[in-house]
């Protein structure tokens, strides 16, 4: 207790999610076979998706292959995290603090300015912060732009974007769902009906957070993707 | 009422302001999506998936206006 590996509920839902994740992939993939059953053809067609229509549609096979374990886990890690939010009794998703999605955008950093480096220390740099075609006066300042957006704006508005839709979704549904609560019991008379229209609102949220949570999922890792497409990209 | 007598946080004046430029943005966004799929519409799923990515740019805008109220600043 007090120490920075306290177990809190947030935590919890992490550990739950996780091991979820673990137990479905397990079952999915405990039996393999050609002719694949049930199980196995709902995991095929998870990973199939983040392989074909995300990674090699715009890394192409060659370089999706290295990157593809990377970009897997991103992706089913943020969709498990993201999806306790609307399950009941968890009730909070597991990427809603900020250390998770920092984590993810850190290593999503890493990843790119390692795929860039990798291919050409020169060629990442020069591709990176000086874009062609443009006059060497207009460099002065459109160099530090490129720093900015590219090194610091990217990992901060990956790391933001997941946290602020998760937040915002909870805050939303909690808002509704106490609203709910505060007119059903509390108010008294005929505000009771105001409660059907706010579990109502409550409701939708509900559903719309899911696609939310598989959204921020799949765009999570299709940033990543585009952001090591963009450092990979040849030089012209 | 004298405007300076208000209190309060500031932070979701900021927020609202924040909204308006991705709001805009989205809006072009997918109205232009929508167009090009009424002209083309086998495009679509290349179409949707670029879409997303565009939405998520710019919406980027509208959570940085979020994150403003977590910041502590100095009162």
């Amino acid at each position: 207790m007090g120490t920075p590996f306290e177990i809190n509920r947030i935590m919890l839902v992490r550990f739950i999610a996780v091991a979820a994740l673990l137990l479905l992939f397990w079952l999915g993939t405990r039996r393999m076979r050609t002719i694949p059953g049930r199980g196995q053809s709902l995991v095929e067609l998870a990973i199939g998706f983040v392989r074909d229509s995300i990674v090699y549609n715009n890394l192409g096979e060659k370089d999706g292959k290295r990157f593809l374990p990377l970009i897997t886990t991103i992706f089913f890690l943020v969709i498990a995290l993201n999806i306790t939010g609307i399950i009941p009794f968890l009730n909070i998703a597991g990427s809603s603090v900020i250390g998770l999605p920092l984590v993810l955008a850190v290593i999503a950093y890493v990843a790119f300015v390692y795929a860039g480096i990798k291919k050409s220390p020169l060629g990442f740099v020069k591709n990176s912060l000086v874009p062609s075609g443009v006059p060497i006066g207009v460099l002065l300042v459109v160099t530090p732009m490129e720093f900015i957006s590219t090194f610091i704006v990217r990992p901060v508005t990956l790391a933001l974007r997941l946290l602020m839709n998760m937040v915002g979704g909870h805050m939303l549904l909690v808002l509704c769902f106490s609203a709910t609560h505060f007119f059903l019991f509390s108010a008294g008379g005929w505000f009771g009906l105001f409660s059907i229209g706010t579990f109502a609102f409550g409701f939708a949220f509900t559903l719309f957070e899911i696609m939310v949570a598989a959204l921020q999922a799949y765009v999570f890792a299709l940033l990543t993707t585009i952001y090591i497409q963009l450092a990979l990209v040849e030089e012209h | 009422m004298d405007l300076a007598a208000l209190t309060g946080h500031i932070a979701p004046v900021a927020f609202g302001i924040a909204t308006i430029g991705p709001a805009i943005g989205v809006g072009i966004v997918v109205g232009k999506t929508v167009e090009s799929v009424a002209r083309q519409p086998e495009l679509q799923g290349r179409l949707t998936g670029l879409m997303f990515l565009g939405i998520a740019f710019t919406e980027a805008l509208a959570f940085i206006g979020i994150a403003v109220a977590f910041i502590p600043f100095p009162a």
